[in-house]
């Protein structure tokens, strides 16, 4: 037999080495994004998991500095890219707060309905994907064609569907078409039962509850310690919501529950999540009857008056001499920006999704920090996991739900 | 009893007296200022206090004057009292040439990865930090990049390979 010892050259001490080392990224199946983790294992345990993030940081704040306000809509897309629409309104809604452009009720309405659309296809997306994690691939089949859904009403809407650009500060910038409203009424007519079926396919199914509960738990306290907002924080039995807490876009209107969990593990957070989305219909519902209410006039409003900020009519713009100056104004980023700073939030669909805006009259934000909510509770990923299974690591890191675009900034 | 501006600002003076200054109220949010080596002590008292009860911080960031000579660098601090919700921004100004700051990891663990951020993108040196080292920039990058006297990448430029982005 041939002295091994000879050719092969062992690192030192690595026979001594009671644990593993495993590289689960940056690019693997089960990690939904571009992160690396790096997971000490003994046997199948997870000892320490050590996380590597910033494989798609695009430096977002150092690019708004030098961007006019409508300018960095586009950049807001490209945070939590599963529920853009949210992103963007927060943005509008942060602008508009500094501002002082107060929006009329249709747009915080129509909003409304875009933001819970968007919450319905963020939480779909990590539902069903919690799901697979879990070796149950018929839900994600299932539901996958009523995000297709949602996302053909965001096209009628603003014309793209993933990183949508939609709305403008004070409002849409156009109308909503009788084709969105009609998908809308499809929507809100099927999705009921779809949800129903999607439920019955996981909440009492036995191989789903044994792997997702007890799994990745955290308690309340910890979860607060750790800056945890949104369905993740409500999963461990603290109901801070910021449409209830600092009410935005005319949320105080609506009569809608929070629901929240006890013990934070991967079926509490996915329990949450199924209840939000029934939350998130009833909001619709409520929200497109109360657009329906309007008559007259008032039907047709999509954007407030407000023309040194909101972008002119294209038609306008060639025929009307005030037209032409505005559109000239904000265009080349010279509208009048007050000096101060604020912080805004709204509820995301991973949580408190803040912009903290220092603004010094120039054209362009002096400062804009995106308080971005994967970012801050990841850091946590290490202690839920640890002393759990491997195979759990990964279904808690997908009922996290984390999205690469928002950790990254 | 709801917590207004005034009684923070109250108890923080009765506490701190003539350290808390700047105080200010931008859009509604109470913000005020203290010297950078008081600013664990206020966030500790601002957590334990039975009244403030300012527990969960809701971001951490930094600011760049450049014209502010020997406070060049802000950390600011927003905080959330989710009892009473109330929020509140603490800013802390410090030297560019020697940004040394507690670290609020032993307070808060949220801060842990906040702080890193701050580090890679302002260079604020955190004391105390269990694990400062850059989080979303390479590792081996050696300036920091969100500093005002780095400019944006000239949009013009023709002096890049276009072949390495796949355009010709």
């Amino acid at each position: 037999m041939p002295d091994t010892k000879q050719h092969i050259k062992l690192p030192e001490h690595s026979l001594e080495k009671r644990t593993t080392t495993l590289n689960l990224g940056p690019t693997h199946p089960s990690t939904h994004g571009v992160f690396q983790n790096i997971v000490e294992l003994d046997g199948e345990r997870v000892v320490s998991a050590e996380q590597t993030v910033g494989y798609i940081h695009r430096a977002f704040e150092k690019i708004a500095e030098h961007r006019p306000l409508y300018q960095i809509t586009p950049l807001t897309d490209r945070l939590n890219y599963c529920s853009s629409p949210i992103n963007n309104m927060g943005w509008h809604i942060c602008c508009e707060r500094l501002l002082h452009v107060k929006t009329p009720k249709r747009v915080d309405y129509l909003r409304i309905i875009i933001m819970e659309l968007a919450r319905i296809s963020d939480h779909l997306i990590c539902n069903s994907i919690v799901g697979v994690d879990s070796g149950a691939y018929t839900g994600f089949l299932y539901v996958m064609q009523y995000r297709e859904l949602i996302y053909e009403i965001y096209e009628e809407i603003c014309g793209s569907r993933l990183t949508t650009n939609i709305g403008r500060i004070g409002g849409f910038e156009r109308n909503f078409t009788n084709e969105a409203f009609t998908k809308l009424e499809k929507f809100i007519k099927e999705w009921p039962g779809v949800l129903k079926e999607f439920e019955n396919l996981f909440n009492r199914n036995r191989i789903f509850m044994e792997r997702t509960i007890g799994v990745g738990p955290i308690s309340a306290e910890r979860a607060l310690n750790y800056g945890f907002t949104g369905p993740n924080l409500r999963a461990a039995g603290v109901d801070y919501d910021v449409r209830i807490h600092s009410p935005y876009s005319s949320y105080e209107d609506f009569d809608f529950t929070i629901p929240v969990g006890s013990t934070g593990d991967c079926y509490d957070r996915f329990l949450v999540r199924n209840e939000e989305m029934w939350q998130s219909q009833k909001l619709i519902e409520e929200a497109y009857k109360k657009v329906q209410d309007f008559k007259g006039k008032e039907a047709e409003v999509f954007h407030a008056d407000v023309p040194e900020y909101y972008l002119p009519d294209k038609k306008d713009v060639y025929t009307k001499m005030e037209a032409l100056i505005y559109h000239f104004k904000i265009v080349m980023g010279e509208i009048e920006m007050p000096v101060g700073e604020i912080y805004s939030a709204v509820e995301g669909a991973n949580g408190e999704l803040g912009f903290y805006f220092i603004s010094d009259g120039g054209r362009a934000p002096y400062r804009l920090h995106f308080r971005r909510p994967c970012f801050i509770y990841y850091q946590a990923y290490s202690e839920l996991t640890k002393g759990g299974m491997l195979s759990d690591a990964i279904i808690t890191m997908s009922s996290l739900n984390l999205i690469a675009g928002e950790m990254d900034g | 009893m709801s917590l207004t501006n005034e009684i923070i600002r109250q108890h923080l003076t009765e506490k701190f007296g003539e350290d808390v200054y700047d105080w200010d109220e931008p859009y509604g949010m109470l913000t005020f200022t203290a010297h950078k080596d008081l600013n664990l002590k206020v966030l500790q008292f601002l957590f334990d206090d039975p009244t403030l009860q300012f527990r969960f911080l809701t971001d951490l960031c930094a600011v760049h004057y450049p014209n502010k000579k020997g406070e060049e660098i802000a950390v600011v601090y927003h905080l959330h009292n989710l009892v009473n919700n109330v929020r509140i921004r603490f800013k802390i100004f410090t030297d560019i040439n020697k940004p040394d700051v507690f670290s609020t990891t032993a307070l808060y663990a949220a801060a842990n990865w906040m702080e890193r951020e701050t580090y890679d993108f302002y260079g604020v040196n955190f004391i105390g930090h269990p694990n400062l080292v850059r989080i979303l920039n390479a590792d081996e990058m050696d300036y920091f990049p969100m500093r005002k006297e780095y400019p944006l990448e000239e949009q013009t430029r023709v002096d890049k390979d276009d072949e390495m982005f796949g355009r010709n």
